[in-house]
């Protein structure tokens, strides 16, 4: 018995021996931190000076006081929840047409999954300034094709300057591409030949068949994608800087602002706070609708 | 019925390579651009060739850099930065991945659910408390709070190596048990040296990420001379400086070519990555 328990304690110890690189980062880099910045978002804190408790004093004017925060919200999720969807939608879109049998697929792939290698860099980012400047590329081919001399501001122009940055990220769908033609090649083949037995065309299988049964894989790109939305921050910092009039201030935009900008620690916790809590509730939003339009296949019987 | 076939063939190729070289578009942009010399870049904007072919005096331009710190100071931080960190992913990810497929211990259902969840908190969340903390540390312009923290692996990697150790067959770990090894030399004789692809994609990740990395170097280096690519090539659109198109081209197409290098010559283990994590996430 005695030894049973202490053999038990080894096997425990063994485990957390294993796992303890990442407890500790955990710990160190994640826990703390979090706990740090939920104590600091309750003061004022410059770096300099001591930190000030002020209790919910910086949520308080965050929500009801602070307009720059609620249209950094708003330019957002608007961010968000138009260029993922763009983005998830070519992505599905080519990756049905790789998944068919045909010559090159390998050189294809590569070539549209290359824009999201490097899209998310500077260099791509400087790039894109220079594509839509009013003496760019695309100013430069559009005075071409209308023969007058067009130099439209594109990314100084409050109205198109966030469908820069929107087309930008809309342009790199390579990683959610490559994982729905994984999940396509899943789906057994045998659904497609009972359904053209049935007479089905083409439409008829992919939204009876391939919508429904790549729904879970469909599921995983937008929880990460839209996360991935919500974080956006080099593109904006480079391409348009968050102008025209805020036009383009994403919300990490904002928060890197108050924080190193002005040196408003304690807000830009509370900033930070209120963001956490925001992907996590449209998180938890997704989890729970997607009982509604995610298919598992082990829940039902054939 | 074989002619229709074709046409479809003929059509489903002509229309691929139109959108992708619409896709490519910008990046060929960027590099004929490259060659272009500053008059020429807006007298003849959208052209993806240029008049000089092979002309590289931009290069040589870009290359002076900022300042007295040239590009061969910011490549060299940026190598140093990102092959550390590489390094420090590939030390231990797989280490703690085994720990959560092949041993058992109380609370391993939670720290594992914590694993996944942590997977979904985005860094930009914690820059300003970290900031904070590496402050305290007095590590603010230096590399430390770039390479010190990727020696504990992130969740990705350890998912990543997960996937992979999950897919060995327990007989080995069996075998090894009945030759007499403990559960760490069955890790490090056994199961280690089967797990090297796994590795190599997370140290390909784990490189190009840091590579690309903007935001953490903007918050945490100060001086010139410790600053990556990333942040170099910010100081071309610095509205302070007289800005050099041509170089700032020439340096974008540099600072894109080690990313482009991997992709080329490891794309097997960058789409393994992608799906095995995606698609069981």
């Amino acid at each position: 018995m005695r030894k049973n328990i202490s053999n038990k304690f080894y096997d425990n110890l063994t485990g957390y021996v294993f796992i303890s690189p990442w407890l500790i980062g955990f710990i160190a880099f994640m826990l703390v931190p979090l706990i740090v910045s939920l104590y600091y978002s309750f003061t004022e804190y410059d770096m300099l000076s001591q930190a000030k408790w002020v209790g919910i004093k910086n949520y308080i004017n965050i929500l009801s006081d602070d307009d720059t925060f609620w249209s950094s919200l708003k330019t957002t999720f608007f961010y968000t929840f138009v260029a993922i969807p763009f983005r998830l939608i070519f992505a599905l879109l080519l990756a049905v047409l790789f998944s068919q049998k045909r010559k090159f697929l390998g050189v294809y792939r590569a070539i549209y999954y290359l824009p999201s290698i490097i899209g998310g860099s500077v260099a791509v980012s400087l790039i894109w300034r220079q594509l839509f400047s009013s003496r760019g590329a695309l100013n430069s081919f559009l005075s071409l094709l209308l023969g007058i001399d067009y130099r439209k501001a594109w990314i100084g122009s409050p109205d198109t300057a966030i469908w820069t940055i929107i087309l930008l990220a809309a342009w790199q769908f390579g990683s959610p591409m490559l994982i729905f033609v994984a999940g396509l090649k899943q789906i057994p083949i045998n659904l497609y030949e009972a359904a053209i037995i049935d007479g089905s065309n083409w439409w008829h299988k992919f939204f009876k068949i391939t919508l429904p049964m790549l729904s879970p894989v469909i599921f995983f790109n937008l929880v990460v994608q839209l996360i991935n939305g919500f974080m956006m921050f080099t593109e904006a910092f480079i391409v348009t800087g968050g102008g025209p009039f805020n036009k383009t201030l994403v919300y990490v935009l904002y928060v890197f602002r108050r924080c190193f900008t002005y040196y408003e620690m304690g807000y830009g916790c509370a900033l930070s706070w209120i963001l956490l809590i925001m992907v996590g509730i449209v998180t938890l939003i997704i989890f729970k609708s997607s009982k509604y339009w995610v298919y598992y296949e082990s829940r039902s019987d054939f | 019925m074989k002619a229709k076939n074709i046409y479809g063939s003929i059509l489903y190729h002509i229309i691929i390579t139109t959108l992708g070289l619409l896709m490519l578009y910008p990046i060929l942009w960027m590099i004929a651009s490259s060659f272009k010399d500053n008059t020429e870049i807006f007298s003849n904007a959208h052209s993806l060739i240029s008049a000089k072919l092979l002309n590289i005096r931009n290069y040589i331009e870009g290359w002076k850099g900022f300042g007295d710190v040239t590009f061969a100071v910011y490549f060299k931080n940026s190598l140093i930065i990102s092959s550390v960190s590489a390094i420090g992913q590939v030390l231990l990810s797989g280490f703690v991945a085994y720990g959560f497929a092949r041993t058992k211990f109380i609370g391993k259902k939670i720290l594992f659910g914590l694993v996944i969840v942590t997977m979904l908190i985005p860094r930009q969340i914690l820059m300003v408390p970290q900031y904070i903390l590496f402050n305290k540390l007095g590590w603010i312009n230096s590399f430390k709070p770039l390479i010190l923290p990727n020696f504990f692996p992130l969740p990705f990697f350890i998912f990543l190596c997960l996937q992979f150790i999950q897919g060995l067959p327990i007989e080995l770990d069996e075998a090894a048990k009945i030759d007499g090894c403990g559960k760490y030399s069955i890790y490090f004789r056994i199961i280690l040296p089967n797990i090297k692809p796994a590795l190599i994609t997370c140290f390909i990740f784990s490189f190009y990420w840091t590579w690309q990395d903007f935001l953490s170097p903007l918050i945490y280096i100060e001086s010139n001379k410790l600053y990556p690519v990333s942040l170099a090539l910010k100081m071309f659109s610095d509205p302070s400086s007289v800005t050099n198109w041509g170089a700032m081209f020439a340096m974008s197409t540099l600072s894109v070519a080690p990313a482009f290098i991997i992709f080329l010559f490891f794309q097997r283990y960058l789409v393994e990555g992608i799906t095995t994590t995606g698609i069981k996430g």
